[in-house]
């Protein structure tokens, strides 16, 4: 964030629209509180209190998807839970965040059978991949990193 | 330059032209018709006079994707119709494109919060098939971390319980003690939660000198933090409000449906399948079960909550008096041979190269072998054939026949307790769809 | 308990139980389709095997009879266990449901019905459980492959990326 201190020690920053709207959006995500099977548990121990994801402005979980903006797809997706993924990610408000947590989320993981969708990119779009199985607490916390980059990059003309 | 699709090699079988296999265009239905609803609802839904409510697949307290319809008078829910499914996985079926060993860690993710039982129960079932004996160090070694599975799978079972309930603090506190067994887990075999640290035979290495001292760090830390969550909860009048009569249901009802662990037990019926049918010397032990009388969500809040300082128990004994030795059985038919035999000896060369490449072949015939989890029997039916692959693996899910109680136990009931009634039963909905 | 599951004997009625098997243990009675219901009934109320802890249904294809349906029983104040199979032809999958003397068999055949495709005669609610309600075809039966996707290799990956339904939107 570019920092122009002007008159000495007056506590005012000037920076461009685009990195102080990116700046707050990007530490401000509600999470969908939206948790599958194994990966939710390693998602739940990362919003416990040893791995903490309210530091990162993470705090609340939404239950509702009209008042998220980021679904974390923590845990394989059966063929019978497709439509449900596609209802909530359509519910929920632009710009939205979709995160693939764990192998089974990203390419359908060590289960290539009838009933898993090999990968939940098969059904909406996805912004960030995880790979792990499950993946460690700190690894979900680097891709979590890893899209707060990506909303800090975002530039007025995406903006919906 | 693109290569042409690999042809899957596959034996499948011709399908025969009989009537069960024409599938016909009313067959095919895409939700639950008006003539299933009928039977499963009372009248007064049909002329609208109570509510039928979709608890759906995505929701804060139903631990999982679990979707209930329910019945509603008001508050009071009438009728309670539970649809599963929603994390199918089609782990049976996948297993038997595997070979044994290579088939262990998708057993990891049924019961995705007690790990290590799982594989406790597949890899009895393997044993028991093939008849392999266990070193008795392993078996400690099994009986130490399946009671730190189960300490795992209580603390979650309770966090969550009582952060559907209201108390919010439980899950943090809860899942800070879970931090000290997964450190454990992964010191012992590298993953922290899927650790497939049994194999068929033993355990796949001796643990590391760091676990004594970590174990009885667990064991000196523990009993505090159990006393801690009993005096927060055990006397709390919140909590009893919404516990105590709530969810009852009868013992010869429960035997009925086929519950086991603390849900039978809550209702007074000591049945627990570490000391009804012994396995990996837990016979050697000396512990109790605890029982209770009402079979309320009250009790069985109690009775797993006194199986923790059992656990404790079992535990320091096993790690007194455990005894040095081998770690995984020495049947070359079945265990790789230690590396360093490779280099002189053939039999091992051939050996090693055997089973890593076509793995060991289990006779024809079938077995049972059920071990106690936290949640209750784990069984692991196995169907050998003669070749590498089984014909067929299926899990007996505790959390299944627990589920199918569930609408008796919430007859009446409202609404709010509701969710304290799923939180007691304990369900986990990778061990009921599979 | 001095019953083992070696030592204890059963003496079930004539003409139920075509045949007792043992194996690491474990005790098998082969029973027939018509007979299934009334030696559960007598295990149930006789012998005092008061709980259906399973049923499954292992496929034996290309043998014939294909299905074999097995029950596992556990009896509380005996404290022993005892399994009961039925073999059943691929031509006449029907077989009657043990609701009537076991509740804990509700879901279990249901589970049976959608995954291998034996129809239980007499079940309350015989429908979809884990499948979706308009899913076609028993995946647990052998025709069914057991691996859907092709393993992606470098030299297929590309061609496995162009084929596949990414969504955009």
């Amino acid at each position: 964030m570019g920092l122009e201190q002007k008159l000495g020690d007056m506590g005012i920053v000037t920076t461009s629209l685009e990195k102080a709207v990116g700046w707050a959006r990007s530490n401000a995500i509600w999470p969908l509180l939206f948790g599958l099977a194994c990966c939710a548990i390693e998602m739940m121990s990362t919003q416990a209190s040893n791995y903490d994801l309210s530091r990162f402005g993470m705090e609340l979980n939404r239950a509702s998807p009209r008042q998220s903006d980021l679904m974390i797809i923590a845990g394989r997706v059966s063929r019978k839970m497709a439509p449900v993924i596609r209802n909530l990610y359509d519910q929920m408000p632009d710009p939205k965040y979709v995160i693939a947590m764990g192998d089974c989320a990203s390419c359908g993981g060590v289960f290539n059978n009838y009933a898993i969708v090999q990968g939940v990119d098969e059904i909406i779009p996805v912004d960030v991949y995880i790979a792990g199985c499950p993946p460690r607490p700190e690894t979900l916390i680097d891709g979590i990193l890893l899209l707060q980059e990506k909303i800090k990059g975002e530039k007025i003309t995406t903006w919906k | 330059m693109v290569a042409e699709p690999t042809k899957i090699k596959e034996d499948i079988p011709e399908i025969h032209d009989s009537p069960q296999n024409i599938v016909r265009a009313e067959d095919v239905q895409l939700d639950i018709t008006f003539d299933q609803l009928k039977k499963l609802v009372s009248e007064r839904a049909l002329t609208g006079e109570t509510m039928l409510l979709n608890m759906g697949p995505h929701h804060p307290s139903t631990h999982g994707v679990l979707r209930l319809l329910l019945e509603l008078d008001g508050e009071t829910v009438i009728n309670c119709i539970p649809d599963i499914g929603y994390l199918h996985t089609g782990i049976e079926k996948t297993h038997e494109g595997k070979t044994y060993l290579k088939g262990l860690p998708l057993t990891d993710r049924t019961d995705y919060l007690a790990p290590m039982s799982n594989n406790l129960a597949y890899c009895g079932a393997v044993e028991k098939l093939c008849d392999i004996d266990v070193p008795i160090r392993a078996q400690y070694l099994r009986v130490i971390l399946a009671e730190l599975t189960r300490l795992n799978s209580h603390l979650v079972w309770l966090g969550t319980h009582a952060l559907d309930i209201g108390a919010m603090s439980m899950f943090l506190y809860c899942f800070r003690e879970r931090e000290l067994i997964l450190d454990v887990y992964e010191s012992v075999s590298g993953a922290r939660m899927m650790s497939s640290y049994f194999r068929p035979g033993g355990l796949w290495r001796d643990v590391p000198d760091t676990f004594i001292a970590q174990v009885r760090n667990i064991l000196q830390v523990f009993p505090g933090r159990i006393k801690e969550y009993e005096i927060l909860l055990k006397k709390n009048p919140i909590w009893r409000d919404r516990t105590v009569g709530i969810g009852k249901i009868g013992a010869e009802d429960a035997i009925a449906y086929g519950c086991t662990g603390p849900t039978l037990r809550g209702s007074g019926v000591n049945y627990d399948v570490r000391k009804a049918a012994p396995y990996s010397s837990y016979d050697h032990f000396d512990f109790e079960v605890p029982l209770g009388t009402a079979g309320d969500v009250y009790d069985r809040y109690r009775c797993r909550l006194d199986e923790m300082p059992q656990s404790l128990r079992i535990i320091r004994q096993a790690l007194d008096r455990l005894p040095p030795g081998p770690v995984i059985s020495d049947d070359r038919k079945f265990n790789p041979p230690p590396k360093h035999e490779i280099a002189y000896s053939m039999e091992s060369l051939i050996h090693h190269f055997k089973l890593w490449t076509e793995g060991f072949k289990a006779p024809e015939g079938e077995v049972y072998f059920a071990v106690e989890s936290g949640k209750g029997e784990y069984g692991v039916y196995l169907s050998g054939n003669g070749t590498p692959k089984p014909r067929r693996v299926h899990f007996r899910s505790p959390s299944l026949n627990n589920l199918q109680a569930m609408p008796l136990m919430s007859k009446g009931c409202m609404l709010a307790d509701l969710v304290a009634i799923i939180g007691s039963i304990d369900i986990v909905l990778g061990d009921v769809d599979r | 308990m001095a019953e083992t599951p070696s030592t204890f004997k059963l003496e079930p009625p004539e003409g139920l139980v075509a045949s007792t098997t043992v194996f690491r243990g474990e005790v098998t009675l082969h029973t027939a389709r018509e007979q299934l219901l009334a030696l559960l009934t007598h295990l149930r109320d006789v012998q005092q095997f008061n709980q259906l802890i399973d049923v499954t249904c292992t496929d034996y294809f290309p043998q014939e009879p294909r299905f074999g349906m097995v029950y596992q029983l556990n009896s509380l104040p005996r404290n022993i266990r005892v399994r009961v199979n039925v073999m059943l032809s691929e031509h006449d999958a029907r077989i009657e449901s043990a609701c009537a003397a076991f509740l804990s068999a509700n879901w279990l055949e249901r589970e049976i019905y959608d995954l291998m495709g034996i129809h239980f005669d007499n079940h309350p609610d015989l429908r979809r459980i884990l499948m979706p309600l308009d899913y076609q075809g028993h995946p647990l039966r052998k025709e069914v492959p057991v691996t859907v996707e092709e393993n992606a290799f470098s030299f297929n990956r590309e061609r496995i990326d162009r084929d596949k339904p990414y969504a955009r939107e």
